[in-house]
């Protein structure tokens, strides 16, 4: 059965995985205090080179990786307290071996391409010190063999998104969108924690005391179904904030207000595959609780189709790849919520390549642009950015799905698995089909938008635009070469150690073809309205104004929350500052110094300076005493 | 023989006069004088039930009484000269200091 794979496998020791979370630190260090001092050259050249130096090393564990085995790296025993024992163990499996070549191989990209984007920034040196930090993070995350080191790394990257999304800090809208990312991470972050501590105490009810995901795995037929059940949902609850699933998913699109290389590497490499990747590691508990794996392919279905809508009217051309992303992660969300892990996290990979190539692509075009981030000032960037223009058109093509493109594979691997197997359902995949044609339609509407036509620039701005220089056009290359051949890479056998055996699923021919069609219809679509008869769309947007007004406004979630949550709290903060803190709290205090100091004022009167009045009380009192004893 | 009530009926005259004394006259002399004579009434009392005892006990303790007021009159007094070279009056109602 599935869960003994774990425990039977073969696990060599080895002490060189603390290198892959090593070099990145040692980076940060660099960055924060040689940084300043030794100029944007050597910080060009250390920052991504300790993140190649990780990729390296990371290659190397796969190459060494025994088949269907583990490597794991027991630096030093942690924690221990009674029958407890924390160690701080790195483990690489096929799982988390194709997790660190993303976070490390597409995050390089992502590092030599901000060398050339943050070329003018004057605080290039935190900018990477943030950046590498975020690598240690997630690698640690996807590295760490038991929960605790996992939520080390899970706060890392919460943390360093604060930090990157309000990367320029003067702007106050930037400022509290880096706010909103770490306040909305936080709320799940609560439910997360309540996950891990229910799973370590009703474990240690059975006598188990462990956080190692071998031992939690080996031992998790212990636990009631219902048990296991709350916790896959209270983790599931951490998993919706870090990936940016209903409800929690306001904050990624907001995230854009950092530079936007970081926005490559929290949509596509690290951060937001958290919680893909912390479901696919705990993968043996969810398969115990069917409810539970419902509910995730429901949350997730619904945010792919959500997001999708909203993404089909934005006009910005960083939101619109944000909502893109969200839905995106649906789709992962939908492939595990199905029993599918190997899918979602195949999907992970592919989606990783492209998207990290699709914001490295809006970048180049932003930065070309002199900073502007709306798509109808833009317009026939596609011979004056060949290179840009080329590689987001692979990208486009790979998110849309079309046939030979990673996003192809991956993509209709979920939607297959979603009608084949036993959790899946055809409702589920209706909607992954739609929003496979709403995928591949704003995609598209952005391509044609932005790169196709006249120039819609003001003439100063168009006089201006360039190709980016190599150092970032390579890393879109290479991205692009990788969103080709993605599909390619034969994850689904890689991770079976991880998953258990795997059966392909046979579906109709139906079923097999139309998320296809609908790509393609998606993409027909935008080219007719978007190309051959631009006015089209103006028309649409009339004939459905209300529609569109509440797409555009991104169904007013955010003006939702504000109203139903932010607002609450912050009355209720008003109250508990102004009632309880000042009235009730400091009226305690103030009132036992104040009652104390009117006795006083009373009691002094007592104290009239005249002997014979003294002597008169000791006379009294000695009566009082004496009369009491003779009584 | 004088039987022992009236001794300590006297002894306990002598105290309360003593102690009006203290409370009702305002000239610290005449205050120290009437606790001079509170002392002595209790003497007056040990005196007389260590006779009637057949005890020495009260007799050892009037010897400490004495040489106790002994003392304490040298040092009250000079207080009381003290505080007269200072305020020109030894009247207890104008040495007020020692008050809100």
């Amino acid at each position: 059965m599935e869960h003994s794979h774990a425990a039977l496998a073969t696990v060599h020791a080895v002490s060189y995985l603390r290198f892959i979370v090593l070099f990145p630190l040692l980076g940060v260090l660099f960055n924060i205090f040689a940084g300043p001092r030794v100029g944007r050259r050597a910080i060009n050249l250390v920052s991504p080179g300790v993140v190649l130096l990780s990729f390296f090393f990371s290659f190397a564990a796969l190459l060494q990786l025994p088949p269907g085995g583990a490597l794991v790296d027991t630096v030093y025993t942690w924690i221990t307290a009674g029958r407890l024992q924390v160690d701080f163990a790195l483990r690489v499996d096929p799982l988390s071996a194709t997790m660190i070549l993303i976070v490390t191989g597409v995050g390089f990209l992502i590092h030599v391409y901000s060398t050339g984007y943050m070329a003018h920034d004057e605080d290039v040196a935190r900018y990477f010190a943030y950046l590498n930090l975020f690598t240690a993070s997630m690698l640690l995350l996807v590295l760490g063999d038991n929960l605790l080191l996992l939520f080390v790394g899970w706060e890392g990257v919460g943390l360093c998104s604060y930090l990157l999304i309000g990367f320029w800090y003067t702007d106050d809208e930037k400022a509290s969108a880096g706010k909103k990312a770490f306040i909305v991470n936080r709320i799940g972050d609560a439910g997360f924690l309540l996950g891990i501590f229910l799973l370590f105490w009703s474990l240690g009810a059975k006598g188990v005391w462990t956080l190692s995901f071998a031992e939690i795995q080996t031992h998790a037929g212990l636990l009631a179904v219902e048990t296991v059940t709350v916790i896959c949902l209270l983790l599931f609850v951490g998993a919706t904030g870090k990936s940016a699933q209903i409800p929690l998913y306001v904050w990624l699109p907001d995230a854009m207000a950092g530079p936007t290389p970081v926005s490559a590497l929290i949509h596509a490499a690290t951060m937001v595959t958290a919680g893909i990747y912390m479901i696919a590691r705990l993968h043996f508990l969810y398969s115990m609780a069917p409810t539970a794996l419902a509910v995730v392919a429901i949350v997730g279905a619904l945010t792919a189709f959500f997001a999708a809508t909203i993404a089909l009217v934005q006009t910005d051309i960083k939101r619109v790849l944000a909502y893109s992303t969200v839905s995106q992660l649906g789709y992962m969300f939908l492939g595990l919520g199905v029993g599918a892990y190997s899918a979602g996290v195949f999907h992970l990979m592919t989606h990783a390549f492209f998207k990290a190539l699709l914001f490295l692509g809006a970048g180049s075009v932003i930065h070309a642009m002199s900073d502007e981030q709306d798509i109808r000032r833009m317009g026939g960037l596609k011979t004056k950015m060949p290179i840009t223009y080329g590689t987001f058109l692979v990208a486009c093509l790979a998110i849309a799905g079309f046939p030979g493109l990673s996003g192809f594979f991956s993509k209709d691997l979920i939607l297959e698995e979603t009608v084949a197997s036993p959790h899946g359902s055809v409702v589920l995949w209706l909607i992954g089909t739609l929003t496979a044609g709403l995928t591949a339609f704003y995609m598209f509407r952005l391509l044609f938008v932005t790169f196709w036509g006249e120039t819609r620039a003001p003439h100063e701005v168009a006089h201006h635009i360039h190709e980016s220089p190599t150092v970032m056009t390579m890393p879109l290359v290479l991205l692009a070469v990788l969103s080709f051949i993605g599909g390619y890479f034969t994850l689904v056998p890689f991770l079976a150690p991880v998953f258990g055996g795997h059966h392909p699923a046979h579906v109709s021919a139906l079923v097999k073809y139309l998320p296809t069609v609908a790509g393609l219809a998606g993409i027909g679509l935008a080219y007719q309205m978007y190309v051959r008869d631009p006015a089209m769309a103006e028309r649409v947007a009339q004939r459905y104004a209300a529609v569109y007004r509440l797409l555009l406004n991104k169904y007013y979630v955010d003006e939702l929350y504000d109203r139903f949550v932010v607002q609450p709290v912050v009355a209720a903060s008003q109250w508990l500052w102004r009632v309880w803190d000042t009235v009730i709290i400091d009226g305690t205090v103030n009132g036992t110094a104040q009652t104390v100091a009117a006795n006083g004022l009373l009691l002094r009167l007592w104290q009239t300076g005249n002997v014979q009045v003294y002597a008169l009380s000791f006379l009294l009192g000695a009566m009082v005493i004496l009369g009491y004893y003779l009584w | 023989m004088v039987p022992i009530s009236y001794h300590l009926v006297l002894s306990g005259v002598l105290f309360t006069i003593g102690v009006m004394g203290v409370l009702l006259r305002r000239n610290t002399i005449i205050i120290f004088m009437a606790i001079e004579l509170m002392l002595n009434a209790v003497n007056l009392s040990f005196v007389a039930l260590a006779r009637h005892l057949g005890s020495l006990d009260g007799q050892l303790i009037v010897f400490f009484v004495m040489a106790v007021a002994a003392a304490e009159a040298a040092v009250g007094l000079a207080i009381i000269l003290l505080v007269f070279r200072g305020r020109e009056t030894v009247n207890a109602d104008e040495l007020n200091l020692l008050r809100w």
